[in-house]
């Protein structure tokens, strides 16, 4: 799939998200229930823990043709398996910083810990998310990946 | 086995430093072996036979071809695809060519940003002209040519079909006999696109270092920071060590020498991406909880993208920075 459009109202990023089975999905399930509209950007994975998210996920979004990478999570102290969420986000404080390195704007990727009930937050930062990538206009990385320069 | 046809073995260079050819040479006394079971058609380190001797070698007339180096001129590709045209078996041969080794981490810049620094603002250079090498240049006596210096540097099998691959920066010499060995005496090769000369394991299992199952490693320090124990693993010691993502085959000699593994083995079976693989075995090793703990553990970890993809970057899933 091609965007053409460049950073405009018309254009919707797609934005891969990983979210983890008991907070954040939940939380997409019920601002769905709730009639809470928001942008039509995600496309959503489910995960069974924060923890499971491999860097390698990430980097394969971006190199299909992700625009962003978004992260959800239980909060500090809410893990099902007591400590995902502390190693996901160590990963993900790295693997920022070898994003940057690699020349990939910080809007592109996000964590958030999102519990079951926060349907709201999940709106908002989904809509967040969208405007600061819709600013920063479709991904290059695809091409880049797939085009070797001579 | 006298009566046996030789196999016909070729080296080449690309973009290479010289020193997996010198792998090959350090087979030592071995070479006797391998003079007799083989004969060396083409070698440029050692012989002097010309690319033209090659043009006008059959197809498929070469047994083995060693490819060590990357691809980063037009010369390296072309002499990849007269190789790979005259070859039965092309191996990818050390960390270059395998995944674009140490020549590969120029995929964090670009040519003109290379060709800038080294032909106009570097130190030692003095160049008011402006003059950058070209493809082309005319003189009185004709015109002289040079390769294309290409952008981004490629990994051999980004340019042609590669039978094997050999890793190491650069190969272990006895992993390389025991190849050719196992050729010669006519043993079933692996499938096709597998690496070969490696051991089904990370460098941790063969690693003779005290380890513990907690790591808690609170942050990482440059080598000259701290003293080795030189008993203890070393990244429990916050010395960054890339053996846990890192296949063996070389004998951990990196930590044997008490220098930590750089990674040039490159990731186990079916990792695409050594680096990756670092990222969650750092995020494992760590032991903070809160954002600031993390961040300042993850600052001492000076320059991740060049310490996890040293030997990988132009094989990784993200090939090169971003223009
Ligand atoms: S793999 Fe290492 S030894 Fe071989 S050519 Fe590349 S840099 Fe040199
Ligand atoms: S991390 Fe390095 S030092 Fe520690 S066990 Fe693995 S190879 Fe040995
Ligand atoms: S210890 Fe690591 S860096 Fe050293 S040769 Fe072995 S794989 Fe390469
Ligand atoms: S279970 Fe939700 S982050 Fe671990």
């Amino acid at each position: 799939m091609q965007s053409t459009v460049n950073n405009n109202e018309n254009w919707t990023p797609r934005i891969v998200a990983f979210f983890c089975n008991w907070c954040t999905y939940t939380a997409s399930d019920l601002a769905g229930v709730s009639r809470l509209r928001y942008a039509p950007s995600t496309r959503v994975i489910r995960v069974m823990c924060s923890g499971r998210i491999d860097p390698e996920f990430i980097m394969e979004s971006f190199a299909k043709g992700a625009d962003g990478v978004l992260i959800g999570g239980c909060h500090p102290g809410d893990c099902h398996y007591s400590e995902g969420n502390y190693k996901c986000l160590r990963r993900f404080t790295l693997m920022q910083k070898y994003a940057e390195q690699m020349g990939i704007e910080k809007d592109r990727l996000r964590l958030e810990w999102i519990s079951a009930s926060e349907g709201k937050k999940l709106q908002e930062v989904v809509n967040d998310m969208t405007d600061h990538i819709r600013k920063l206009g479709p991904s290059k990385i695809k091409e880049v990946v797939e085009t070797i320069v001579k | 086995m006298a009566d046996k046809p030789k196999i016909k073995l070729a080296v080449y260079w690309g973009a290479a430093c010289g020193g997996c050819c010198v792998s090959v040479l350090d087979v030592h006394e071995s070479l006797f072996t391998v003079v007799e079971h083989a004969d060396l058609v083409f070698w440029p380190i050692a012989l002097d036979v010309k690319y033209k001797d090659v043009e006008e070698m059959p197809d498929g007339n070469i047994d083995i071809t060693l490819f060590n180096g990357a691809v980063r001129t037009s010369e390296n590709e072309h002499m990849a695809k007269l190789l790979r045209k005259k070859s039965k078996i092309l191996i990818a041969y050390g960390s270059c060519a395998h995944m674009g080794g140490i020549p590969g981490l120029a995929n964090f810049s670009n040519k003109e940003e290379i060709f800038k620094r080294v032909y106009e603002t570097s130190e030692s250079i003095d160049n008011p002209n402006k003059v950058f090498p070209a493809t082309e240049t005319e003189v009185k006596e004709g015109k002289l040519t040079l390769p294309k210096f290409y952008n981004d540097v490629m990994t051999l099998n980004q340019v042609v079909d590669v039978d094997y691959y050999l890793p190491g920066c650069p190969p272990q010499t006895e992993r390389l006999v025991e190849v050719f060995m196992a050729v010669v005496t006519g043993a079933t090769l692996p499938p096709k696109g597998s690496v070969i000369g490696v051991f089904d394991r990370v460098q941790c299992d063969d690693c003779k270092r005290k380890k513990s199952d907690k790591k808690g490693i609170t942050k990482f320090y440059r080598a000259w920071e701290v003293v080795d124990d030189g008993e203890t693993c070393l990244n429990e010691q916050g010395i960054l060590c890339m053996g846990p993502a890192t296949r063996g085959g070389c004998g951990v000699r990196c930590v044997e020498g008490n220098a930590p593994c750089r990674g040039c083995y490159g990731p186990m079976e079916g990792i695409p991406d050594p680096g990756a693989k670092m990222m969650s075995a750092i995020a494992s090793m760590l032991e903070g909880k809160e954002q600031d703990e993390i961040d300042k553990a993850i600052e001492s970890v000076v320059d991740p993208a060049g310490t996890f993809y040293r030997f990988s970057l132009p094989g990784s899933i993200l090939r090169r920075k971003q223009k």
